[in-house]
């Protein structure tokens, strides 16, 4: 039992306290460091649970990635005078105990369902875990590369600038001008 | 046994996620905080991968190419939003609808 306890702190701490500031930091690219700091939390439990493979997936893609993508993507659209980041009180106070409801109905599901049928057991190891990829689950890993190619192609035609702004073309134009005088 | 205590944080960090859902006004916000929905049912899939030998390794790979797909194709969206509006407030993406 205090085995128990003492992971669930841990784990709390890890991932818990970053999460919150995620969730009520005022400041975007504030959240998205904290938002860094829940996925490490979680490679460290990963970790813990004997699953180095996915530790390493989980910082290289997560923390090097798709932070590194939030942070371009805040910093790009950002308006620097301040703005209200959260909604007022009333809707702030509906929104917690939404989520409160939702912890408290999973969470006695939780403490009450039986789990010691379910003993640690070896999780499979890189090799295994690559085997399985390429063999038993190979449509869903092509399903999965044809989705991503679609996410970059539609990103990228999402994105694109159909027709510059003057201002921007002429300050390309001017950049032009100064740096071939 | 810690299965049941890994269950809980990952609840905790599921409703953290709902409550971000549902009060942040910003697009990128609510983008950061489905990131950690996802986190916690990964940490599920990994926490049942350890404790009840359920394949949980490739299903937490997959979900995380799902992840990085969406975060790009969201990121694209609140781009368009800016360049529309000139910010990034949800309220602003009112037309659409359906």
């Amino acid at each position: 039992m205090s085995e128990e306890l003492g992971f669930g702190l841990l784990a709390l701490a890890l991932v818990g306290v970053p999460a919150v500031r995620v969730v009520t930091c005022r400041d975007l690219v504030r959240a998205i460091l904290w938002l860094a700091a829940t996925l490490l939390g979680t490679a460290v439990l990963y970790a813990l649970l004997h699953a180095p493979f996915l530790a390493g997936v989980q910082v290289l893609t997560y923390v090097g990635g798709v932070v590194t993508l939030m942070v371009f993507g805040v910093m790009v659209t950002r308006k620097h005078e301040a703005t209200a980041f959260t909604i007022d009180g009333a809707a702030r106070l509906r929104g917690a105990l939404a989520a409160l409801a939702f912890f408290v109905v999973v969470a006695v599901a939780i403490l009450r369902t039986d789990l010691s049928s379910l003993t640690p057991v070896e999780p499979p190891s890189t090799q295994e875990l690559a085997f399985s990829l390429l063999d038993r689950y190979l449509l869903a890993f092509e399903v999965a590369s044809v989705l991503l190619l679609a996410a970059i192609v539609s990103a990228v035609v999402l994105a694109r600038r159909r027709d510059p702004a003057p201002a921007a073309a002429q300050e390309a134009a001017t950049l032009r001008e100064g740096s071939t005088p | 046994m810690t299965l049941r205590a890994l269950l809980l944080v990952a609840t905790a960090l599921f409703s953290l996620g709902i409550y971000g859902l549902l009060t942040r006004r910003q697009a990128v916000a609510l983008l950061l905080s489905i990131e950690v929905m996802v986190n916690a049912a990964n940490l599920v899939f990994v926490a049942f991968a350890r404790y009840g030998s359920a394949p949980g390794h490739p299903l937490v790979l997959f979900a995380l190419a799902i992840t990085v797909a969406e975060v790009a194709v969201g990121l694209a969206l609140v781009l368009l939003l800016y360049r529309r509006h000139g910010d990034t407030l949800l309220e602003l993406a009112s037309e659409a609808k359906g």
